[in-house]
């Protein structure tokens, strides 16, 4: 086709050949130049921008003078409170990954084996996940955990005659975690579960009927060795998704445990770190940019080493 | 061409309609353990389901409440007298610009989903089915993108857009976030497996390349393009980070922004803050109940991409 177009074209001329055989090119650019412009403008360009900003002393402007080498970098990775924002994204991460992996794979199992109300029960678990973050702290944070009596949290603790928990604002024990992470899974556990309900649905029934003719046992035979194994793609899917949103956890951070501005010392993940850097008080867009480059570098290594070990796995198994 | 090449989608299809034939229970020998394990299963989904929906009861409640019945002494199960009171009283109260930032929200949502899948949905056709010699690289350099997680380039992005002069504005809150990869991946993908016989048959009739988008491949891509602009939109109205950096001023807040300003204030009035919340949730809420089986299909294609 591409080779009649071009016997048919003229062969003269700079501008016809750059707008390709039946204008080709022309329409190519109408179609995908608006868009790639746009990720030019506000992604390419201020990615670089920013890596240019991370060398320079930038406090409250865009175009800094004195270059520092560098000294943001040093600043950020020497910096105890940085350093601390890594720890509790670890410890967030290591709660909500495993924890939102079981349940959502539970639920979908469940829900993809029942056979009353199964588009009710889909549709409850399935509902959080169009809550925003926003909603879900003032509900978390002013009725269920609110640390009073009437908290329903506290509420139920009371029946089993426990005394009040002050539960965003004690540090020892720390049970602003089990806030956080019981908010998270409710807003996100359902879109998980339909990832895996998807993943089990693509399984072919045909395998399930080989291995009850082998004699598998219905339950956990069947689990361990059909359909968790034929869940593989899914799982690793799942696990990469919940570790980079982990990883990017602001909302409901910031929003549980602000208060008039000011946000505690403790529980302050990686992202509302470089909230208050860039865009505090100081506004110092040369340590922020730092900060933002160190993530993106230990996001991207976090993701490539996690793919390879999983993949890793499947290569052994 | 020939009757053997199904296509992706048509294999989909296939499997979809084998496995509603096939009893949901693939189990061939019932055991009386079996039963036990029906009654633990039935009873966890039921429990769970109803643990998942208390949040939305909660919201409810309070915002037909008076402050008493929320943070009084014990659990109020269901206020005395229905507070309707409270849903136009947070339009009259002066500490948040509620009715404006309801506004902006709305502004912003629309504008953004319809822009994002326009700009999307043409690229991603762009990509698929326009030879070009550097469309490949060109599918690289969108694709990389995708590495980068989106929040971390908040700092970059506010540079950019605090040098136009955008801080605070509605421009400011739409544009930087109309450029989605993600979406270009999933329509490039669609747009790949779109049957090329409909394409040919347009072509014959005369259509050129816009004319076949427009006329033959958007309308066939119906729930495609609902799945996407949906999930665009709960996206959009719940976005939190990137309005909170830009919104600096209260005449920019979208409603998220408005909400998380009062509820971290030295003394919101609680129904009121509720009410304000029930509000900013309703649109998603009904949406969401209207198109859950295309956003279910927007998430499964996102989720066989990670």
């Amino acid at each position: 086709m591409a080779s009649q177009a071009a016997v048919g074209a003229p062969r003269a001329g700079l501008g016809r050949k750059l707008l390709g055989p039946q204008n080709r090119n022309l329409w190519f650019w109408v179609f995908v130049g608006p868009f790639l412009l746009g990720l030019l403008i506000f992604v390419y360009i201020p990615i670089l921008w920013s890596i240019y900003l991370s060398f320079f002393d930038a406090r409250n402007t865009v175009t800094p003078t004195t270059f520092v080498g560098f000294d943001n970098y040093k600043f950020m990775l020497t910096d105890p409170a940085f350093l601390s924002s890594l720890g509790t994204f670890a410890v967030f991460a290591v709660f909500i990954v495993p924890v939102t992996y079981a349940f959502g794979l539970a639920l979908a199992l469940a829900v993809n084996r029942t056979h009353w109300f199964q588009a009710f029960y889909r549709s409850a678990f399935f509902l959080p996940t169009a809550c925003s973050y926003v909603v879900a702290s003032l509900i978390w944070r002013m009725t269920i955990f609110n640390g009073v009596r009437s908290g329903l949290a506290n509420t139920v603790l009371g029946w089993f005659g426990f005394d009040n928990v002050a539960w965003l604002s004690v540090t020892h024990p720390p049970w602003y975690w089990l806030v956080l992470v019981t908010l998270r899974l409710w807003l996100q556990v359902g879109f998980y579960m339909i990832l895996f309900l998807a993943g089990l649905q693509r399984i072919p029934p045909i395998l399930y009927e080989a291995a009850a003719i082998d004699g598998a046992k219905a339950g956990w035979q069947t689990f361990r060795y059909i359909t968790f194994p034929q869940l593989r793609a899914t799982s690793v899917a799942v696990l990469v998704l919940l570790l980079i949103n982990a990883f990017q956890a602001f909302d409901e951070f910031y929003n549980t445990l602000s208060n008039f501005g000011s946000y505690p010392p403790y529980a302050r993940p990686p992202l509302v770190y470089l909230y208050y850097i860039a865009l505090g008080s100081q506004q110092d867009l040369g340590r922020g940019s730092a900060g933002a480059i160190i993530l993106a570098v230990l996001i991207g290594l976090v993701t490539v080493l996690q793919a390879r070990f999983l993949t890793g796995r499947r290569r052994s198994a | 061409m020939s009757a053997t090449v199904s296509s992706p989608q048509a294999d989909r299809a296939a499997a979809a309609r084998a496995s509603t034939k096939v009893p949901r229970d693939h189990r061939i020998r019932r055991e009386p353990l079996d039963r036990i394990g029906v009654a633990l299963r039935t009873a966890m989904l039921a429990l769970g389901s109803l643990i998942f929906l208390i949040p939305f009861y909660l919201l409810i409640r309070n915002s037909l409440s008076v402050r008493r019945e929320i943070a009084g002494r014990t659990f109020t199960l269901w206020p005395e007298t229905l507070q309707w009171d409270n849903f136009s009283a947070i339009f009259a109260n002066d500490t948040i610009p509620f009715a404006r930032s309801l506004f902006n929200s709305v502004v912003v949502s629309i504008v953004q989903t319809t822009l994002t899948v326009a700009l999307a949905a043409m690229a991603g056709y762009g990509l698929a089915r326009i030879p070009f010699r550097f469309s490949g690289l060109l599918t690289g350099v969108v694709l990389a993108t995708l590495m980068i997680p989106a929040a971390v380039t908040f700092v970059p992005t506010f540079v950019m857009v605090s040098s136009l002069g955008w801080v605070s504005s509605l421009q400011g809150l739409i544009i930087p976030g109309l450029f989605s990869a993600l979406a270009v991946f999933l329509f490039r993908q669609q747009f790949t497996d779109f049957p090329k016989d409909l394409e040919e048959a347009g072509r014959i009739d005369g259509l050129g390349y816009f004319g076949v988008f427009w006329r033959v491949v958007l309308p066939n891509s119906g729930a495609f393009v609902a799945a996407v602009a949906a999930i665009t939109f709960l996206g959009s109205w719940n976005a939190f980070l990137w309005p909170l950096v830009i919104g600096q001023d209260p005449s920019s807040w979208t409603v998220q922004v408005a909400l998380s300003s009062y509820t971290t204030s030295q003394s919101p009035n609680y129904p009121q803050l509720f009410a304000a919340a029930t509000i900013a949730i309703l649109p998603v809420m009904v949406l969401f109940i209207g198109l859950q089986r295309f956003i279910r299909q927007g998430y499964e294609s996102t989720g066989s991409t990670g």
